[in-house]
């Protein structure tokens, strides 16, 4: 078996993805570019997940049920991030249809 | 034909009320045996000497209307007998059991600690006496106002007053019973209430009469305040006597105030000074007195004169209660103003019996009054100087129920001047005899002005029979004239024939012939009261001056002969004015007789008045033995020939004198009076009776008045003006502008309006933070996610 490549590495690509994904919401206006920043962060969190799994998951049996839980979590970030995709590109969608827009900056009614 | 089946049921009446009540009496000892045994029982049926009478008052109350007149008056006159059968009953019944007081109690009324207070009935000589007295003479009044008050139905077009009059009636012998059967002073006091009450109904009953529609409502009004001011007294001397004694019941209080007297405990009391502690030389004279008998230290006097200075406070207040009620000097002035009331009423309860009621509580009180000479002495003062004065005011009265009226108050001073000097039985057996022939007066007076008034009908019936009869509003013209203002009896009856007054003697004469059996009476009456032997009126007078001349009292003896002689003067001078000479109006012209049903209690009571002597003939002393048994160590004095024959000669001096002035012309209303020529001013004086009104008006009513208007006055301008419109309400104003403007918009508001400025500015400020910009919000969570886990880094 081939030296395993050290979870450090899948740290670091993690934290720069998730740094990436930070920077694009934050500094991105339009809508889907922000939505798919958000993706990016998200699967920076699960690409987290599994590398930690991989490093500290002990062999799964019928007496441990938290074994391959770290991949379990990935799917379920999965499906919720897919969830969150549908509603939010529905709004987009809405939200276009009304203004004709999708530059966040231009979505301001709502304060105080 | 319709009288005399008046009459007939009127005499069915009055069988009724005497049959049904032997019955019940026969009854009753069955019920009661075994509870006091032989004649105790008759006294178990005394609650129904009140009752009947009030039993009557109800049905007359409720179906009065219904009943008409001739049976209103029969349940009246049933319910008065019924009321006469117990007291007769009682009568007997004393004498089944030795003349020995009898105390039947028959309810509970106040129980508070130490003072009970039941409404138990005291029958005794005295007692029965009165009840005897009272429900006999009112029996025969009734039946006579049956007559009286007919006529007077129409007049007021209010057929409701018959009734009334009735039930007035039958209340007041309710009360006059109460009072005269209690067995303690409140409950003679409520009957003396009671009576009070009744007789400012009846003063009051043609409320709509008198000088400017309300003369004789203020007659009843004025009645009912001077009744106040002796009733105040009362009450006073019934608080000390509860304060002294512990008790208000009659033997109890006489037991102790004998107990008192057997042990020389009580100083008496012989000068106001005394009695005030002015006179600190007497002091040792109470001492003397108890050193002697109980041979007591100093402390004992102290005591002594103490307990005589409350028992004489307590003699002198129960005076000036009976000078309210019995119409004494100084409270006499509403007597004669109690004229305005019906006849029958002046003479039930204005000459008969109400009035006595004084006499009767000093009698009754005898214990007390032996205990403190000193209200005894004034009692006889007050009796003889009242007897006096009234009988010089009665001789120059025109009006013939006013000469009634002063001669009735001047014959209360006799009994009152007699009970002060401890004649109890003379005063008490003057009282019966006053009430026969003063009733006997007044219900004859009623049957003249009754008379008069048919003339004076039958004078305008003439006179408009021609006319075509359009005088509908004169025809049924009754009687209610009677008017009770003190000043409107001189002048008015000059002015015209609407204004024709029948009771002023000056518009009568020559009544001799017209009726025949008022007459009689009344010169029955008019003897008996001038006190010529052998009428009942004599045998009286003459035991009150042999007390006095017995007792050494001379200035009082003085003051009663000189009033025995203008009594003689002014009775003659009335039987002459209105009997004899010839008729000086059209009215007297055709006066014509009263019906039976009014003559025949006048014939009763003339027969009284002439055989009324023979209740306590000299030598024989039946009413001094039979009230002897309840008035204890009264001596019975003995016939005085020389004085009788003094006082007789007296009186016949007056009558010859009277005959002399008034027998050649008496006056008509437009003349001066016989005597207003010799005596001028003196006659006015008279007749304006002593201007007592006037002074009353000026040193009571006038100030009162300036009193109550000063009052108005500062409690208009000062009180209400000031203090309250002007204090108060700025006060107030300005409290509740603080309250308002101050306190709950400064301060409560304040709070509240400052919470919601800060909850305001706080919401502005983040307000700013939602400015709309999500990238905004995004970069405000990534802070918070970097500062929480910085947060986490550093601290861990």
């Amino acid at each position: 078996m081939l030296t395993a490549v050290p979870t450090s590495y899948y740290v670091a690509l993690s934290a720069i993805l998730f740094s990436l994904g930070v920077a694009g919401v934050l500094l991105r206006r339009n809508a889907i570019i922000i939505f798919m920043s958000v993706e990016l962060m998200l699967n920076s969190a699960n690409l987290l997940f599994v590398a930690f799994a991989r490093q500290f998951q002990t062999a799964s049996s019928i007496i441990n049920p938290a074994a391959m839980s770290g991949q379990v979590f990935v799917f379920f970030v999965m499906t919720v991030a897919a969830a969150e995709v549908a509603v939010g590109l529905a709004l987009i969608v809405t939200i276009f249809r009304h203004k004709k827009s999708i530059d966040v900056d231009d979505i301001n009614q709502l304060k105080g | 034909m319709k009288q005399r089946k008046r009459i007939l049921l009127i005499g069915l009446g009055a069988l009724v009320g005497l049959l049904a009540l032997p019955t019940v009496a026969w009854a009753a000892p069955l019920m009661q045996e075994g509870h006091g045994g032989g004649g105790g029982s008759v006294f178990a049926l005394i609650p129904l000497i009140i009752f009947i009478p009030v039993i009557g008052l109800l049905i007359n109350l409720a179906f009065g209307k219904h009943l008409g007149e001739t049976w209103v008056g029969v349940v009246a006159i049933a319910a008065s007998t019924g009321a006469f059968v117990i007291a007769l009953l009682q009568f007997f019944g004393l004498q089944g059991v030795d003349y020995h007081a009898q105390i039947i109690p028959f309810a509970d009324w106040i129980t508070i600690g130490k003072l009970s207070i039941p409404w138990a009935f005291q029958i005794d000589t005295l007692s029965v006496t009165m009840m005897l007295v009272v429900t006999g003479v009112g029996t025969l009044i009734h039946i006579y106002a049956v007559g009286y008050m007919h006529g007077d139905v129409r007049h007021n077009g209010d057929p409701a007053r018959f009734p009334r009059f009735f039930v007035y009636l039958n209340l007041f012998l309710a009360a006059m019973l109460i009072l005269v059967t209690g067995n303690n002073y409140l409950m003679m006091f409520v009957g003396w209430e009671g009576v009070g009450v009744c007789s400012f109904l009846l003063i009051g009953f043609w409320f709509e009469k008198g000088a400017k529609q309300v003369g004789n409502a203020r007659a009843a009004r004025k009645a009912f305040v001077a009744n106040r001011v002796g009733d105040w007294a009362m009450l006073m001397a019934m608080f000390l006597i509860f304060w002294q004694f512990g008790t208000l019941n009659f033997h109890e209080v006489f037991e102790q105030a004998e107990e008192l007297h057997a042990k020389h405990e009580v100083a008496e009391i012989h000068t106001y000074s005394e009695l005030f502690g002015l006179d600190s030389a007497e002091e040792g004279h109470g001492e003397a007195t108890h050193t002697e008998t109980a041979g007591a230290g100093e402390h004992g006097g102290e005591e002594a004169k103490m307990l005589g200075i409350v028992i004489t406070s307590i003699a002198l207040l129960l005076l000036i209660g009976a000078t309210g009620k019995s119409a004494q000097i100084p409270l006499f002035v509403w007597l004669p103003d109690a004229m305005a009331g019906p006849t029958p009423v002046s003479a039930l309860i204005h000459a008969a019996t109400m009035v006595t009621a004084g006499i009767y509580m000093i009698t009754r009180s005898n214990a007390l009054f032996h205990l403190a000479p000193l209200a005894g002495e004034t009692v006889a003062i007050v009796g003889a100087a009242t007897a006096l004065f009234a009988a010089t005011i009665a001789v120059a009265q025109f009006d013939i129920k006013k000469v009634l009226a002063y001669s009735t108050i001047s014959q209360l001073g006799f009994m009152i001047a007699a009970v002060g000097l401890g004649g109890y039985v003379a005063g008490m057996f003057h009282l019966i005899t006053h009430a026969f022939f003063k009733a006997l007066l007044f219900l004859s007076s009623g049957s003249v002005i009754h008379a008069m008034e048919h003339g004076e009908h039958a004078t305008h019936e003439t006179a408009h029979a021609h006319g075509g009869g359009g005088h509908a509003a004169h025809d049924d013209h009754g009687h209610g004239d009677e008017h009770g203002e003190a000043h409107d009896d001189h002048g008015h009856a000059a002015a015209d024939a609407h204004a024709f007054d029948p009771q002023d003697m000056r518009n009568m004469g020559g009544l001799w012939a017209k009726l025949p059996i008022t007459k009689w009476v009344y010169l029955i009456g008019a003897i008996a009261l001038a006190g010529l032997p052998p009428f009942a009126g004599f045998f009286s007078k003459d035991e009150i001056l042999l007390d006095a001349f017995n007792d050494n009292n001379y200035l009082v003896l003085t003051m009663l002969v000189i009033a025995a002689f203008f009594t003689a003067f002014y009775m003659t001078r009335q039987v002459l004015m209105v009997f004899f000479g010839k008729a000086r109006t059209d009215a007297a012209k055709h006066a014509a007789e009263s019906p039976l049903v009014m003559t025949i209690p006048l014939m009763i009571l003339a027969a009284l008045s002439i055989l009324g002597g023979g209740l306590n003939l000299p030598g024989v002393h039946s009413l001094s033995d039979w009230l002897g048994h309840t008035i204890e160590g009264h001596a019975v004095a003995e016939f005085n020939p020389t004085l009788a024959i003094f006082a007789t000669t007296v009186a016949v001096i007056a009558i010859i004198l009277s005959f002399l002035i008034y027998r050649a012309k008496p006056n008509t209303v437009e003349e001066a009076d016989p005597l207003e020529k010799m005596l001028g001013p003196l006659f006015t004086w008279l007749k304006d009776k002593w201007y007592i009104d006037e002074l009353y008006d000026l040193i009571i009513l006038r100030p009162y008045g300036w009193l109550s208007q000063a009052s108005a006055i500062i409690d208009w301008n000062v009180w209400h003006d000031f203090f309250h419109d002007s204090v108060l309400a700025n006060t107030f104003r300005g409290g509740a502008h603080l309250l308002a403007y101050g306190v709950d918009l400064g301060f409560i508001d304040g709070i509240a309006n400052w919470l919601a400025r800060v909850a305001k500015g706080i919401a502005g400020a983040f307000g700013k933070l939602q400015a709309g910009y999500v990238r905004g919000y995004a970069l405000g969570v990534f802070l918070g996610v970097v500062m929480v886990l910085g947060y986490f880094l550093i601290a861990r």
